[in-house]
């Protein structure tokens, strides 16, 4: 019997160690009965970016709206959308580009219009001991440096593409520099906190976050600025999602977070007016 | 009152001494819900498979043939026997002491090489960074002569080796443990070395401990996901094993991800089947 029960324990904790996945995606939350609106948690998926300054949100929010209790799923907007596709129950989901919130609402799965609540630019980061010795954009085509971005389909990564691509069609660039920078990617991450991360760590020579990013890990972390023309305006849409468990405060949540007191929040962060 | 009864007697069959055979509950309700019980958890194991085997295998050629798919099988199946063979070269000698000698400190290694084991793969990976990442205790060093572990395929074998070699040598601990010592001595009193007599007889005597022992190390490594992605990184053709792959396409090339899964499902399948029939007790934890 004890021998039954040990070997039913050990692979009970090999089966969830072997297929343990990073932090930064968590499992969908499970959906509370419908209710009063204040006793279901509001189920917030909002894209890594927005960590810190929605948390603190979430507490003004609370007092705000007493008796209401915020849950977040912070993560890659790819992630989000990938698990809302397949059943996950949110009530709110806030990107960090348009292209994700069009592909939720191309699955029908958004409950109103989507708004732009805030925007976002690029920023290079390195670590703060510099090693490498990166002063410029054009130091990041030197062969040898560890860059690490964030993948394709994650915002940040298409929106470092982006930038890339307007610094290669600049003369003082060069058509090559694109190609040279990629060269020197180590690594495609999931979401942007993983990028910044490795930076913090010292594991790589410099990434590409942003600029809110960078602002949270200052000490960690140098920044190197991209400037206007090259860099890329990031737009966060947010909407509710179809179906919401909390639809009256989902709504309640968006308000707030267009509101005065929600843009400032998100302008002490380093985000950008939505216009 | 009756279901009580019938749940009585349901454990006081079901559970009975192991040495006279495992006793099947003859009272109806009892075997009714013995069987349910079994039934929920055999569909349970069994469903998300069905499911995936037929999401995948409508699958175009192009999701078995892309890139992304290639590398990452290409990529894995280097790095997981890198890592099993690895596995073999310093785990032998761990096992053999294990077995054979009491020395001090016995328990506390003993708990070291299970740890691996049961560390949550992200912890390991946190680890493996902290001791081989650039600013790590030995990285450090390393860095001082240019040698740099993350980002490297070499890393993703260190990530693998360090969750996945416990399993062998737990399982090679216990073949050499069943060894009849006597025909070791009857060896040495035949004139035999000892180095000889470990490769002849010991050795292929502890077989099936060690090859199923060496298909779990290999198996666990080929799933390895946490370490990999932390102290690894993710970049395809370099460090993007099938799990990394899985992950990162579970938005972007989903029928990729599919493929993949429905190998590694097929893999697992063939490595536990393997297993049995090396080790015809099946799998040696202890």
């Amino acid at each position: 019997m004890k021998r039954i029960l040990f070997v039913i324990a050990v692979l009970g904790i090999l089966g969830l160690n072997a297929c343990a996945a990073p932090a930064s995606t968590a499992a969908p939350p499970t959906a509370a009965p419908p209710a009063l609106a204040s006793d279901t948690p509001l189920t917030v998926y909002a894209a890594a970016s927005l960590t810190t300054a929605f948390k603190e949100i979430a507490a003004e929010f609370e007092k705000a709206n007493p008796g209401s209790q915020v849950e977040f799923n912070f993560a890659g907007s790819q992630d989000l959308v990938a698990q809302i596709s397949n059943g996950a129950r949110a009530d709110v989901f806030a990107s960090a580009d348009l292209k994700n919130m069009d592909a939720l609402q191309k699955q029908a799965l958004v409950g109103g219009t989507p708004q732009v609540f805030a925007r976002n630019k690029l920023v290079v980061i390195v670590p703060q001991d510099n090693k490498a010795g990166i002063q410029t954009l054009q130091d990041l085509s030197k062969p040898g440096v560890k860059l690490v971005v964030a993948d394709k389909t994650v915002p940040v990564g298409n929106y470092t593409l982006q930038a890339l691509d307007k610094l290669s069609a600049d003369a003082t660039y060069g058509a090559d520099f694109r190609d040279a920078v990629l060269k020197n990617v180590v690594s495609q991450e999931n979401n942007v906190k993983a990028v910044l991360s490795k930076v913090s760590l010292g594991e790589a020579d410099a990434g590409v976050v942003y600029a809110t990013d960078a602002q949270t890990a200052v000490g960690k972390v140098l920044t190197l600025e991209i400037p206007e023309s090259f860099n890329v305006l990031a737009l966060y849409p947010i909407a509710t999602v179809k179906a919401a468990p909390n639809a009256a405060l989902a709504e309640k949540w968006i308000e707030y977070i267009l509101s005065p007191q929600g843009q400032a929040i998100l302008l002490k962060y380093g985000f950008i007016p939505p216009s | 009152m009756r279901a009580n009864g019938c749940r009585a007697v349901f454990f006081s069959m079901a559970f009975s001494d192991t040495r006279v055979g495992f006793a099947r509950p003859r009272i109806r309700c009892a075997r009714i819900l013995f069987l349910a019980l079994a039934s929920l958890l055999v569909l349970f194991l069994t469903l998300p498979l069905v499911a995936l085997v037929v999401r995948a295998l409508p699958l175009g050629l192009d999701a078995w043939l892309n890139e992304t798919t290639l590398a990452a099988l290409q990529l894995s199946l280097t790095t997981a026997t890198l890592s099993a063979l690895i596995a073999f070269g310093v785990g032998t000698p761990v096992a053999y002491l294990l077995a054979r000698e009491n020395f001090r400190g016995k328990a506390v290694v003993d708990t070291l090489i299970d740890l691996p084991m049961v560390l949550p793969p992200a912890v390991a990976g946190i680890a493996l960074l902290m001791a081989f990442g650039r600013r790590g205790l030995l990285g450090a060093t390393f860095s001082a002569f240019g040698i740099e572990l993350p980002f490297t395929t070499a890393a993703v074998v260190i990530a693998e080796t360090f969750v996945a070699a416990p399993f062998y040598v737990r399982s090679a601990k216990a073949g050499f443990g069943a060894v009849d010592r006597r025909l070791e001595q009857m060896s040495a009193l035949l004139g035999v070395s000892d180095w000889k007599t470990f490769w002849r007889v010991t050795l292929p005597l502890a077989a099936p401990s060690v090859v199923s022992g060496l298909l779990m190390t290999w198996a666990r490594a080929l799933g390895e996901f946490g370490a990999t992605i932390m102290f690894a990184g993710n970049f395809p053709g370099r460090t993007q094993t099938m799990p990394l792959a899985i992950y990162s396409g579970l938005e972007a090339n989903l029928d990729s991800a599919l493929a993949l899964s429905l190998i590694l499902v097929i893999v697992s399948f063939g490595v536990l089947l393997a297993i049995r029939q090396v080790s015809p007790k099946g799998l040696t934890l202890g």
